[in-house]
């Protein structure tokens, strides 16, 4: 099979950007899209060149350090697929392959294809956590939990934090990430006592970080690879509403 | 110099001893706690929840991560469950013989009083991170839902979902988050440990490399905390992240923290095949899947047909048949070896002959399609992506794959290592699974070593050695820094000026090679010596003709890839060399000299009830070897048996 992939290259954050053609040949239907990318790689290498520069680790979908746009989508045109998880198959003989960074305003480029998602890590910090210190805790059976809560506690819990709601959403915006974080904890006993202000910490950190507003197009939930539904984000505006409106308590 | 390895296992009856430790310990005044710096290496379990729990305690706590966020380290990865002494399902479960399965589990490899005290927290673990908001599995009642795993004949795992290891990463991860958001933490990531710095034989800090800006820098510390996880990538396919290495260890290896049973490989049996000369990494399938899936191959030779062709009774399920009373749920080294068995006997399946089948067909005749897309869903659907096929209607074709390395720096009952004030937490240290790691218990570890001893033991020591006047601490300024970091950048600096013609990743596939071929599964005196033959000219060459393109003042992951192959390289050396010198088989060591006539391995306990503990003693030289004579007062050594 052979391509023509068109990446973007930018040697760090201060220095202008632009996209580099290449054509590829020798790719094989069963590699990986990243696998693809270490070819590519390997044969810059060997001509003397700087290769591509990617973030990627547990190549199986659950890390989440995998993070590029391809011909303009998130994780590239298959749907509940992380980068890492693509194959080549996808594609067909003679395309071209377009690929760029995650774009917004809160995650600045390091270089090529990888960029700084250190804001979601700031948003965590500023409340995405039950306060329960280590040692001292009830016997974890003490406290029964539905089980359609804790699936749904689950199903917002199993965000990975990539980043391809934001790169997705015409505003830029990181609602999605954080409605899974606060549905996670905002649908378990024991994430109750913190709810309003968790909720209320985490938005005022977002907008600190200059994501974007929500517009309800939905896009963050088309490309997320984990299926995290928009429901989520109904549920923490309403949680905010209340946090600013009924629960003083900070 | 051989090491002094005394294990400093508390007095008394095996079930008082940690308890009894904790009173002995010294304790450090909470008003003293913030004028201690500790630094953990590593944000996984054992780092994330090592770092949370010392900063929740007072202590000033410098963590730090290759990754770009503390949330991705690799426990990530892991799917299954883990395992706690609850007893909820009420099937004869106790600490008793979560403490019995792991050390037979571990084929009479580990440290009797470890894991004694593994098995004591593990329940507290679960408590824990129910607390902090981990959603694990539960039934209509509320209450939480266990299921059973490999090597054990009672349902003590805990899981959420197929993503496990994700969720109590969540949890431990969050945990730190709140105490970096209070500033007890300072958190460090892209940035990658370059070497340990001891003082007068003592730990005293880090070097480190900023991955963005390749600026080396120095950290000073009362304590050093390695969390830094396995070494499975020295055989370039695994299911290990690309990223996990031994640098870390490696380099306190090199500035005294001995070495243990390196040789002891975990091989999981059901990971993806192996597909094409370009595959960068195999994935794992959790063990969980043979709870419910039946494994087999066909009775005929090279029987070519889809396997909805071949009939009931010309299909062997051969765990079934071999081992009649754990069928598939026997231990991973067995179910590994039972399957490199009958591939090598020529009734492997799929293109290569390299695989078998896992089958749900049984189970979902039994149970319903939806009940097994609600126990595995994510799992199949991971299988679907890489594999092409539907598991739900055709069996899923695995083949075992270099998972989990159970040696490690070696570490006292404290989890202190060789050199005083580094500590070991996690896969990163040898203690606690012998030569072979039961399902779901690599977590429990993690995070017992991490929430409930180093935050005692850690703070023991400080009492015990640690300096608490600010005047007379060890800052970067000390001659000790100015070394460690010379040779650092002195290191980086060879590596460029080679530029070579050969890149990084086809010297670390060729040593994958290698020892995969003779250090893997099936290992002999013959392999093993071809190996520290290939080992060294492999290295040789390499800094002759590695080429790094670009600098090391960059974003260059080429740099970061440089210099982990570079240790790769040693260290693959001081595997085989255990190896070869284990003249036994147990666990993951599987040396096809010492089977029995059935095939099963056969341990030596009179001349191997040991750990070997390897000491650096500089380039190509042989390291010495020392050894831990491991005491086992309340079991029976016994063949492992699960027929």
């Amino acid at each position: 099979m052979k391509i023509t992939l068109h990446a973007w290259r930018q040697k760090d954050a201060d220095s202008p950007g632009g996209m580099q053609t290449r054509e590829v040949d020798g790719i094989s239907k069963d590699m990986s899209f990243l696998e693809m990318l270490d070819k590519v790689n390997e044969d810059i290498i060997n001509e003397g060149g700087e290769p591509i520069a990617f973030d990627h680790d547990c190549r199986e979908g659950i890390c989440g350090t995998c993070s590029m746009m391809i011909n303009g989508q998130a994780h590239g045109p298959d749907g509940s697929t992380t980068t890492c998880q693509l194959h080549m198959r996808s594609f067909k003989d003679g395309d071209a392959i377009h690929i760029e960074p995650w774009r917004s305003r809160a995650f600045p480029v390091v270089r090529d294809l990888v960029v700084d998602r250190s804001s979601f890590d700031r948003i965590v910090q500023a409340g995405g956590f039950i306060s329960a210190n280590t040692g001292g805790c009830h016997d974890a059976n003490s406290q029964l939990v539905p089980k359609v809560s804790s699936d749904l506690a689950m199903d917002a819990a199993a965000c990975i934090g990539c980043g391809a709601c934001v790169a997705s959403c015409p505003n830029g915006s990181a609602m999605l990430f954080v409605a899974a974080k606060i549905g996670h904890l905002a649908n378990l006993p024991q994430g109750q006592p913190e709810r309003y202000s968790r909720a209320r910490s985490m938005i005022k950190q977002m907008d600190a970080e200059g994501f974007g507003a929500c517009s309800n197009h939905y896009e963050c939930e088309a490309s997320c690879p984990k299926d995290i539904p928009v429901t989520f984000i109904s549920d923490m505006n309403r949680d905010v509403l209340k946090a600013n409106t009924c629960h003083s308590d900070k | 110099m051989a090491f002094n390895l005394d294990s400093k296992i508390p007095e008394g009856p095996l079930a008082d001893k940690w308890t009894k430790h904790r009173f002995d310990m010294k304790l450090v005044n909470p008003a003293n706690k913030r004028k201690f710096n500790v630094i953990v290496v590593g944000s996984g379990l054992a780092g994330a929840s090592a770092a949370a729990s010392l900063s929740e305690l007072g202590y000033s706590v410098d963590c730090f991560c290759f990754q770009d966020s503390p949330r991705r380290a690799h426990s990530i990865a892991a799917q299954g469950g883990i395992n706690a002494a609850k007893n909820y399902p009420n099937d004869g479960d106790s600490v008793r013989r979560l403490f019995y399965d792991t050390i037979k589990g571990g084929d009479y490899r580990a440290r009797e009083a470890n894991v004694y005290r593994l098995a004591e927290v593990s329940n507290g673990i679960i408590d824990q991170c129910v607390a902090q908001g981990v959603p694990f599995a539960r039934d209509y009642g509320g209450l939480l839902d266990n299921r059973s795993f490999g090597g054990a004949q009672v349902s003590r795992t805990f899981y959420a979902r197929g993503q496990t290891g994700q969720q109590l990463l969540i949890g431990a991860y969050q945990a730190l988050s709140k105490e970096i958001g209070k500033g007890g933490v300072t958190m460090h990531t892209r940035t990658e440990m370059l070497d340990v710095v001891t003082v007068d034989g003592e730990a005293k800090g880090i070097i480190t490399r900023d991955l963005v800006s390749g600026e080396i820098k120095r950290h000073a510390g009362d304590a050093v905390l390695l969390c830094t996880g396995g070494y499975s990538n020295v055989f370039y396919l695994s299911t290990n992240a690309m990223g996990s290495n031994v640098t870390a260890a490696f380099r306190a290896h090199k500035k005294g923290a001995g070495f243990a049973n390196p040789c002891y490989t975990q091989i999981h049996p059901t990971c993806i095949p192996v597909s094409s000369e370009h595959q960068s990494k195999l994935t794992l399938m959790s063990e969980s899947l043979r709870n419910d899936g039946r494994v087999w191959v066909p009775k005929k030779k090279g029987d070519d047909r889809a396997p909805s062709d071949i009939p009931e009774n010309e299909r062997d399920y051969y765990l079934e048949r071999r081992y009649p009373s754990f069928g598939n749920l026997v231990p991973r080294d067995v179910a590994s070896r039972a399957a490199k068995e009958r591939c090598d006997e020529g009734f492997g399946v799929g293109e290569s002959g390299l695989a078998v089948y896992l089958d749900f067909a049984d189970a979902i005749s039994r149970l319903g399609e939806d009940t097994i897309r609600e126990r595995y869903g994510n799992l199949f659907q991971m299988y679907e992506k890489i594999a092409a096929e539907n598991p739900y209607k055709t069996p899923m074709r695995i083949f075992p794959a270099v998972h989990y390395t159970m040696g490690g720096l070696w570490v006292d009952y404290n989890l202190q290592t060789t050199v005083p004030g580094l500590f070991a937490l996690g896969e990163c240290n040898f203690s606690d699974h012998g030569a072979n790691r039961l399902g779901a218990s690599a977590l429990m570890q993690g995070l017992a070593d991490g929430y409930f001893v180093a935050p005692y033991t850690v703070g023991n020591y400080l009492g015990e050695h640690g300096e608490m006047n600010t005047a007379k601490k060890v800052t970067t300024e000390h001659p000790a820094f100015d070394e460690a970091e010379a040779a650092v950048i002195a290191r980086t600096e060879r590596l460029l000026a080679v530029n070579g013609t050969q890149s990084i990743d086809s010297f670390h596939k060729r040593l994958g090679l290698i020892m995969w071929d003779n250090c893997g599964m099936g290992r002999t005196k013959e392999t093993l010596d071809k190996a520290l033959e290939e080992i060294p000219k492999l290295r040789e060459e390499f800094w002759s003709d590695v080429r790094i393109p670009g600098g090391d003042k960059e974003f260059n992951a080429e740099v970061e890839k440089a210099n982990r192959v570079a240790d790769f390289l040693e260290f693959a050396e001081t595997m085989c060399l255990d190896a070869l010198t284990r003249e036994e088989s147990c666990g993951g060591h599987f040396r096809e000299e010492h089977q029995s006539a059935e095939g099963e391995a056969q341990r030596n306990d009179e001349n191997y009830a040991h750990a070997a503990v390897w000491e650096y003693t500089g380039e190509g030289n042989r390291p010495e070897l020392s050894i831990e004579q491991l005491e086992f007062e309340n079991v029976m050594l016994t063949t492992r048996s699960y027929k």
